[in-house]
């Protein structure tokens, strides 16, 4: 093949436009809905009577369609918009069979809307995580494995030589998660703890190779883009890479500590989970590094405020999760709402708020639109910002308690439940400002979208770094 | 060409290699004295499991006991260890992650009464004012106070009354009952 025609950035996005945008505003409409059965799920755990006639809102319909819809609609969705996006940039490439992804964005969208029925009317699949029916999950599946399709695509006809870092994740993600999907859809899984076995190898591996590669790329992409500086070590980012996935693949019996099966798989787990301090603590200094200097650019580049956030969500939320698995830690968190806010710090601190970060880079060079407000924008960070640090501090904080006294005998049970009301309460206020943040997002973002209202003439928040524009 | 071969293949290797481990090898190891006992499981437990799952007590209520000197759930009486067999290979599995409240590996035992768990099911604030476990009342038949006869309603406090009429179980709420109830440790319906 002769040489390849340079494309311009421009050309890229905009080939890039429909597809993404059909990816990130699904999710949005994804994390809306989400949010609204977040809200009821959380009130319901301190007002137990609240809709308490409708067996369709029960907590235990509510709180795992919460879960799904985030998991499969919000964050999957976008996440995959942002990576296809990110890859597009990096290997100077078109996004490629736009059309089959259209038609899967659509089709998946329509699974997540047969699966939520299902889980309102009842008919969950019963297991944390996997919750939508068999069915549901082979669809979305299926949807992504075309979106892998398109990624080795683009790797094969890419314009650079290298394959950047984020490359990788993204190469790994769309490799991991059909696979995993397609593993947690056999049938052979049909003894009850072997299935519990499946289940936290899935659900842990969820987020650790699926999320968390997304998650990284976005991070490796947007640091060192918007500060115009190149990434502090290559050296430190590929024993990251390697290490998260020797180490995190192992993870998910940290979940069965305790439980009967057999001690030395769950041994495994924890030793795993220990040995994943090197892959963080060498993505942390890579990216620290990276920052060092130019910390101050977080004021004037909202995509850096929310990055940067994310990636020290995912340093913390990663140590704790190392600490979580020891025996004698586990022993007290186990079965409390402190494992709740974790999973929480993951999903949220980290992933949501990375993608958030990614969508104001993205979404104003694809629309050629600028965003509407500074302002909002900064609401919006805040009110998400102190919402997931109230919401994690409140239940770790009881968390603890609710651990310490169900592990003393003398204490009774329902005092274990009495104490914890408060801090359920203080949940909901943290929901509250959550729901406000995502609810500005969505304005802005289909401000821009619909190019409803005047335009501004001029970018409203980069005017500080110019240099972001010098791609 | 050839760092991305090894790139694939390092990131299939991993992943399947701890595929196996992680769920081909247990299922190796334990499926086969799981699935040789003979379990007696009767109808309403298999469909209590069912209405079990459906509503979601999964959230709230793990249903494995952890072995005596790790955590305190044989000082509160909840059970020796679990053990593989005590699930009849009912699926899903319902081990959970959630104590909100209590485990219900052994809850035939400690509980055993069937109007008990009806009252609770109804409305857990009707015996318990700090629960927030959340009321099941689908599963309950409002009638008039004349109606059948033969049957009580349930015996609620004044507050969760409904003048002039009474509160008979549904088939589900059988269902479930009897699932909870063959919730019991000694009897683990293994031949
Ligand atoms: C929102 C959480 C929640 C859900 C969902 C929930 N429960 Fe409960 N459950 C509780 C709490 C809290 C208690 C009482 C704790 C206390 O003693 O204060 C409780 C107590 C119980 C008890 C008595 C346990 C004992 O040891 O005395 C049983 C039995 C029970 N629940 C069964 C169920 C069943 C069956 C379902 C599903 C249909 C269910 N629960 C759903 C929270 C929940």
């Amino acid at each position: 093949m002769g040489p390849k025609k340079e494309l311009r950035v421009t050309d890229l996005d905009r080939s890039a436009r429909y597809v993404v945008l059909f990816l990130i505003i699904s999710g949005i409409f994804w994390l809306l809905f989400g949010t609204l059965l977040a809200l009821l799920a959380s009130i319901k755990m301190h007002m137990p009577d609240w809709l308490g006639g409708f067996g369709w809102l029960t907590f235990g319909r509510v709180r795992p369609l919460h879960l799904n819809t985030m998991v499969y609609g919000w964050a999957s969705m976008t996440g995959a918009g942002v990576a296809l996006w990110i890859l597009s940039r990096l290997l100077k490439t078109p996004i490629l069979l736009r059309g089959y992804i259209m038609v899967a964005g659509l089709v998946w969208n329509l699974a997540l809307l047969a699966g939520s029925v299902q889980i309102l009317a009842g008919s969950s699949r019963g297991i944390e995580w996997l919750e939508f029916p068999v069915s549901t999950m082979v669809v979305i599946v299926l949807c992504v494995l075309i979106m892998s399709a398109s990624v080795i695509l683009m790797i094969r006809y890419r314009r650079v030589k290298q394959l950047y870092v984020s490359v990788w994740y993204i190469l790994a993600a769309f490799l991991w998660f059909p696979l995993l999907g397609l593993v947690s859809s056999l049938p052979i899984f049909d003894t009850p703890t072997v299935q519990a076995g499946m289940n936290w190898w899935y659900a842990h591996n969820a987020l650790g190779l699926w999320f968390t590669p997304i998650g990284l790329a976005a991070a490796y992409y947007f640091i060192p883009k918007v500060l115009g500086r190149p990434i502090y070590s290559y050296g430190l980012s590929l024993l990251g890479f390697w290490g998260l996935a020797l180490f995190y693949n192992w993870n998910g019996f940290h979940h069965l500590i305790g439980s009967p099966l057999p001690t030395w798989f769950v041994t495994i787990s924890i030793a795993a989970s220990v040995m994943m301090v090197i892959p963080v603590v060498v993505v942390a200094v890579n990216h620290h590094m990276t920052v060092v200097g130019s910390f101050s650019a977080v004021k004037y580049s909202p995509t850096l405020r929310f990055v940067v956030f994310a990636a020290m969500s995912y340093t913390f939320v990663s140590l704790q999760g190392s600490t979580q698995a020891l025996r004698s830690v586990n022993e007290v968190i186990h079965f409390t709402h402190f494992v709740v806010a974790h999973a929480h710090i993951g999903m949220y601190a980290f992933v949501t708020m990375m993608l958030f970060g990614a969508c104001y880079y993205i979404i104003p060079r694809i629309t050629l639109q600028e965003w509407h407000s500074k302002a909002l924008i900064k609401w919006h960070f805040w009110l998400t910002a102190i919402g997931i640090v109230i919401y994690a501090g409140a239940l770790q904080y009881i968390g603890l308690f609710q651990g310490w006294d169900m592990n003393n005998p003398d204490v009774p049970f329902t005092d274990t439940v009495s104490m914890t009301i408060p801090y359920l309460m203080a949940r909901s206020m943290s929901g509250f400002l959550m729901t406000a943040g995502h609810l500005i997002f969505a304005w802005l973002v289909v401000k821009m979208v619909f190019r409803t209202g005047e335009q501004p003439d001029a970018p409203l928040i980069w005017e500080k770094i110019r240099r972001e524009f010098a791609l | 060409m050839i760092r991305y071969s090894i790139l694939v293949f390092g990131i299939l290797a991993t992943f399947l290699i701890a595929m196996f481990g992680l769920t081909i090898l247990p299922k190796i190891f334990i499926d086969e004295g799981v699935t040789e006992p003979v379990y007696f499981t009767p109808f309403e437990v298999t469909e209590g499991h069912r209405v079990f799952v459906r509503e979601g007590c999964i959230y709230c209520h793990s249903k494995q006991v952890r072995p005596e000197g790790f955590g305190a759930d044989f000082e509160r009486g909840w059970g020796r260890a679990s053990v593989a067999t005590d699930y009849r290979n009912l699926l899903p599995h319902n081990l959970g992650t959630m104590r909100t409240g209590p485990d219900l590996a052994n809850i035939g035992a400690r509980q055993p009464g069937e109007d008990w768990h009806y009252l609770n099911l109804y409305q857990p604030r009707a015996i318990n004012e700090e629960s927030i476990m959340p009321p099941f009342p689908w599963l309950f038949e409002e009638v008039g106070e004349d109606a059948r006869p033969a049957h009580e309603g349930l015996n609620l406090p004044d507050e969760y009354r409904v003048p002039g009429r009474k509160i008979l179980p549904d088939d589900e709420a059988r269902y479930l009952v009897a699932y909870l109830l063959s919730l019991d440790q000694q009897i683990t319906g293994v031949d």
